[in-house]
Parts: structure tokens; C-alpha cells; sequence
């Protein structure tokens, strides 16, 4: 049964992680219009900052399974922690690359100190690297889940500290499309981008599922190897 | 004292031991024995509180009535006995500190040398030294894994003379003729 | 007040084994100094007073980086852990105390590199020491808690680095801004979340 209810959801979720990608896809290419300043390369905000953004939750979710690892003792949270943290990477590698790209369109150069965001995903990108060290440097079991989980939870404390400092470091000329009034784009603008960061989050859902699954079955295997001998 | 149940240790592929069962009362005496890497070491970390098992539950005393002796005599090669000494009798805050480590050590035949660095020593005096440390504070519960480890014949008989005291003993040996009439309870390694 | 007793017989502990074995200490100092040295031929002539300081920072990040790598090779090689988390005393203390001892070594190398900067370079002013005072309380404390999980990987020495530089990045960013207020929201952040983290890297019970 549960089995079952376990596939029906990696199903469910990668279904809707293809449809509404497509969608993004077809209103990113079809329906938004082009920048004014920027023109048709701009279309790749549509992309980078759903990425960005999907990336933070990933952290965000991995550390609060950390948190689970720590307050509760959790063993499954453990899995669970390192599966997001992960998918945070991919995705915020792929960010890198997108705001890579981004930046040699807008101003003609592959990488810019001067945007904060990307100099902050290349210190996450540095920070969580450095966590797959920690993990395979480690034995499996209690320990390494304890460190695994104290290393992720100084990531998310990190994201602000240094999104801080970064901020400080140099002036900001990141084109600010956010801000207290609520966002400064217009309807087709704002839908397209909700479709898209919809399509992000499921695909991270769908792929932490599948990633778990597998984790799981592993585990299981592994059991089941260990009861024949 | 212990009660433990279904006990598993694993880490990662490889599994270290499952399905053993501890149940040791106050003043009994556990024997583990076992071949080299056959589990005994992980068996008593997890018995001393040090080690979670991946499987199993375990209830033991408050770990500031627990002493555990490993491998190493767990005392710190730069300083003197009684700078370790000291240093242990002020984190489980002794009273009476400097008399109970003097008793310690003449007891155990280093008072000569209290002042000399440990990494001077000989092997089977560390190991001296490391039972000072785990009697330091009086424990109710002395987990010892190979504790005859390289101590001489008189050494080893005033090791003898200190099972002979109403404590809880969990040991790990090779040599399970020595203490084999002190045990209440066994595990076995195969 | 049995807490601060015991952090001071912790710290008191390291500093002696520091003067018997005389390794981290004069290896901190030497190191900053030829660092400096290797700087003032790697800097441009006529380079400003930035570029120095910034490099400044970089050299004492990496002295630190030595001084952590070393802090817990006692622990290590003794399988020291197995004797402190058994001990009654809160376990942070033994991060504290590790803390205390760490940032002696990084006052007494900084008390011989910050002079021997000004003398190199350019001079010093009141705002860089209390950067880098606040700085050492920041490395400090998250270096001594990453320290302890290194030690504890296969590839020790080697992951300290690894770990320590991308949070040590916004301690330079504030150093040679010269924020103090951003060091002291550093050193409040990562000093709790360091403090209330150890128990759960050195002890699994």
C-alpha cells in the first residue's frame, strides 16, 4: 500500500513538475514581452530567479530537517536533510550558471562582483560543497548526522550574514525588481514568473522524492541483504 | 544499572554487531569477549553512553557515575598525572581533590612520578595512570575495554585487587581467564 | 559559577600544553611573518594602503586557519573525548575553554604581525585593531566548533579549510570595511549558534 501511495506522489509531482515547466516555457517564450531596457535576454530572469529562489528553499527545508536531526532525534531527517541540501546545490549551480549567462547578455561579462546575488549563490555554492566533504569524510551513524546537520544549520545563519556583507561590500547595482511596494512588473510579467517558480518548486519536490525513494530502497535492500546472510 | 535490548550497531554497509541483550544489576559483573574487530570496543562505547546504536534500546546511569577506560588511558601526554589528575578532579568537582588523587596514585605505585610527562611513560604505566583517571571520581559503573592492556604482573594484580571492589563492571578482554569467576553476566563475540 | 571554573581548568589545560609542546604558537608567528613578506613582493609598487590591508586580512585568516587545524590534535591523538564528554561539566565548556585558548594563540601572533604590518606597509589606526580583536572573536569561536568536526573526518587537516573559508568570508568583508558593528552581529550570530552546537559534534548520547 504505501509503496504504492510513495509512487503515486513521485508520479503526481513529476507530472506537474513537466506541465508547468512547459508552461513557464511557452509563457517565457510566447506570452511575456519583451524588456524595455534589456530586451529578449531578459527572459532569463524567468528562469534564474525561480532557480535562486528554489535553491533557498532547498536550504531552508534541508536545515529545518537538521533542525528535526538535533531537536528530535530523527534518524530519517538525516536522509532527508542531505537529499535537499543536494537538490539546493543543483539548483544553485544551475543559478550560477543562469546568472552567468544573464550577466555576459546584460553587460557583456561572464561573471560580476557587482551583483549580489550571484557572489552570494558562489559562497553558498563554496559553503555546501564543503558539507559533502564533511559527509563523506565521516563515518555513517550518529556523529556524522549531528555534524552533518550543525554544518547545515550554519547555512541558513550564513545566507543573511553574508547577503549582509555583500551589501556592504559594494554598491548596489543589481536591478531591483522587488521591493517594499511590492513587485514592479506588470501582470503578464508576474504571472510568468509565478508559473515559473511554481515549476521549479515541483520539479525540486518531484526530484527530492525521487532522490529519497532510491535513498530508501537502498536502505531496504541493504536490510534485506543482511536477513538472507 | 544497564538494561539494554536489541542492540545493533552498524555503520553504513557494514554491520558491527545486532540483537544483544544487556541486562546488568548494580554490583554485577559483564564479561565481553570476542576476537580483534569482532565488536567488543563499539559494544562498551555504547554501554559507557558514548556511542548511540543504530538499533536497540539502552537505559544506563547518569553519565558522571560512569568511568571508561578505551584503548588509550585517555590522559593528555604533555602534562604530568597530577596536572591530569587535577584537571579531571575539578571538571566532576571532587572535594577533597588532592587527597583522593595522592591515595590514587600511591595506590597505584606512581606517587615517585607524579610530576614526570606522561609521554615519558611506559606504556604499562600510562595504562596506571589510566585507571587513577577512571576511579578518580568514584564511579558506580567501570566500563574497561582490555584493561590488562600492558601492564606488568603487579600491575595486573593490583588491577585484580580493584575488582575486588563493590562496583558495576562491564570488561572487555582477550584473556578471559583472569577475570572469569568475577563475571555474573557474558556476551560473546564469535 | 562551576561553569566558569571549569572552562578556566579547560583553558588553563591548553595553554599549558601549549608551553610544553611550543608547536602552534611560534608556527603562527613565523607564518604570518613570511606571509607578509611574500605579500610585499606580490603587491605592486605603489600600491595603496587598501591592497596591503586587504591582504593583511587574508594573512591573518590563514594564521588562524593554522593555529585551528592544531587545536584539537591533543583530543585526537589521545581519544581525549572519550574522558571530557563524560565529565559532569556542560559540554560547551570544553568548546569555551578550546575558544579561549585558540584566541590567546591569535592575539599573541596578531601582537607581533600588526606591528610588523605597520613597519612593511603602512600604518595602523585604532578602527583596524577593534576589527580585528572582533574578528578573532568570530574565528574563534566558529573555528574551534568546525575544528572539532574535522578532527573527527577521515580527511582532518585537509577539510578544516574547506569548512572555514566560506563562513569566513563575511569576516574579511567586515574587516576591511572596517563594520565593526557587522563583526559584533558576526561574532553574537555564529558565537550562540557555535556555543549550542558543540555538545551535538563531540557527543552522539
Amino acid at each position: 500500500m504505501r509503496r504504492t501511495f510513495v509512487e503515486n506522489r513521485v508520479a503526481a509531482l513529476g507530472g506537474l513538475a513537466v506541465v508547468l515547466t512547459a508552461a513557464a516555457l511557452a509563457l517565457i517564450i510566447f506570452y511575456v514581452p519583451n524588456d524595455a531596457d534589456q530586451g529578449f535576454s531578459q527572459r532569463i530572469f524567468y528562469f534564474h530567479v525561480p532557480i535562486a529562489l528554489t535553491s533557498y528553499a532547498c536550504f531552508g527545508w534541508g536545515a529545518w530537517k537538521a533542525l528535526r536531526v538535533l531537536w528530535k532525534r530523527d534518524e530519517h531527517a538525516d536522509v532527508e536533510s542531505y537529499v535537499a541540501i543536494h537538490q539546493g546545490v543543483v539548483f544553485g549551480a544551475l543559478t550560477l550558471i543562469t546568472g552567468s549567462i544573464w550577466a555576459r547578455a546584460s553587460w557583456g561579462v561572464w561573471w560580476s562582483w557587482g551583483e549580489n546575488q550571484l557572489v552570494l549563490f558562489l559562497v553558498l555554492f563554496l559553503f555546501y560543497c564543503a558539507y559533502f566533504m564533511l559527509r563523506f569524510s565521516l563515518e555513517p551513524g550518529r556523529s556524522r548526522a549531528n555534524m552533518s546537520a550543525v554544518y547545515a544549520l550554519f547555512g541558513v545563519v550564513l545566507i543573511p550574514v553574508s547577503f549582509l556583507a555583500i551589501r556592504l561590500s559594494q554598491k548596489f547595482i543589481h536591478p531591483v525588481v522587488f521591493n517594499a511596494h511590492g513587485p514592479q512588473m506588470s501582470g503578464s510579467q508576474f504571472l510568468t514568473f509565478c508559473v515559473s517558480l511554481a515549476a521549479m518548486l515541483s520539479l525540486f519536490a518531484a526530484l527530492y522524492h525521487v532522490e529519497l525513494a532510491g535513498k530508501r530502497l537502498d536502505s531496504h535492500l541493504r536490510e534485506l541483504r543482511e536477513l538472507l546472510t | 544499572m544497564i538494561s539494554a535490548s536489541g542492540l545493533g550497531m552498524r555503520y553504513g554497509e557494514k554491520r558491527v554487531f545486532r540483537d544483544v541483550d544487556v541486562e546488568l544489576g548494580t554490583g554485577g559483573f559483564l564479561l565481553v569477549t570476542g576476537p580483534n574487530g569482532s565488536g567488543k570496543t563499539t559494544l562498551l562505547r555504547v554501554l559507557a553512553g558514548l556511542a548511540a546504536p543504530s538499533a536497540g534500546e539502552v537505559s544506563l546511569p547518569a553519565r558522571h557515575t560512569v568511568g571508561y577506560l578505551g584503548h588509550e588511558p585517555l590522559v593528555y601526554r604533555e602534562l604530568t598525572p597530577l596536572e591530569n589528575l587535577t584537571l579531571f578532579g575539578r571538571l566532576y568537582r571532587l572535594p577533597e581533590r588532592a587527597e583522593r588523587i595522592g591515595m590514587l596514585l600511591e595506590r597505584l605505585g606512581l606517587w615517585g612520578m607524579r610530576h614526570d610527562r606522561v609521554s615519558t611513560f611506559s606504556r604499562g604505566m600510562q595504562q596506571r595512570l589510566g585507571l587513577c583517571r577512571v576511579l578518580l571520581h568514584d564511579p558506580q559503573l567501570l566500563v574497561l575495554d582490555e584493561p590488562y592492556n600492558a601492564l606488568d604482573a603487579q600491575g595486573a594484580e593490583l588491577l585484580d585487587g580493584i575488582f575486588a571492589e563493590p562496583r558495576t563492571w562491564v570488561v572487555a578482554t582477550h584473556e578471559p581467564q583472569r577475570v572469569e569467576r568475577l563475571a555474573t553476566d557474558r556476551v560473546a563475540f564469535a | 559559577m562551576t561553569y566558569v571554573g571549569d572552562v578556566a581548568a579547560l583553558a588553563r589545560k591548553d595553554l599549558l600544553l601549549e608551553l610544553r609542546a611550543k608547536e602552534t604558537l611560534p608556527s603562527m608567528v613565523l607564518f604570518v611573518l613570511a606571509a607578509l613578506t611574500i605579500f610585499h613582493f606580490a603587491l605592486p609598487r605603489g600600491a595603496g594602503h587598501h591592497a596591503a590591508l586587504g591582504l593583511l586580512w587574508a594573512a591573518l585568516i590563514f594564521t588562524a586557519l593554522l593555529g585551528l587545524t592544531r587545536a584539537f590534535v591533543a583530543e585526537r591523538e589521545q581519544g581525549m573525548f572519550d574522558a571530557l564528554i563524560l565529565a559532569p561539566c556542560d559540554r560547551s565548556a570544553i568548546w569555551l575553554g578550546k575558544t579561549i585558548a585558540v584566541f590567546a594563540f591569535l592575539v599573541c601572533a596578531e601582537i607581533v604581525a600588526l606591528p610588523a604590518f605597520a613597519a612593511f606597509f603602512s600604518g595602523i589606526d585604532g578602527r583596524t585593531i577593534a576589527a580585528v580583536a572582533l574578528a578573532d572573536v568570530g574565528i574563534c569561536t566558529v573555528g574551534t566548533l568546525f575544528g572539532a568536526m574535522a578532527v573527527a573526518g577521515r580527511a582532518r587537516e585537509l577539510l578544516l579549510p574547506l569548512l572555514f573559508l566560506p563562513v569566513a568570508i563575511p569576516i574579511v568583508i567586515g574587516g576591511v570595511g572596517g563594520y565593526l558593528w557587522f563583526l559584533a552581529l558576526y561574532d553574537a550570530l555564529f558565537g550562540v549558534l557555535a556555543w549550542a552546537a558543540f555538545e551535538y559534534v563531540v557527543a552522539e548520547v
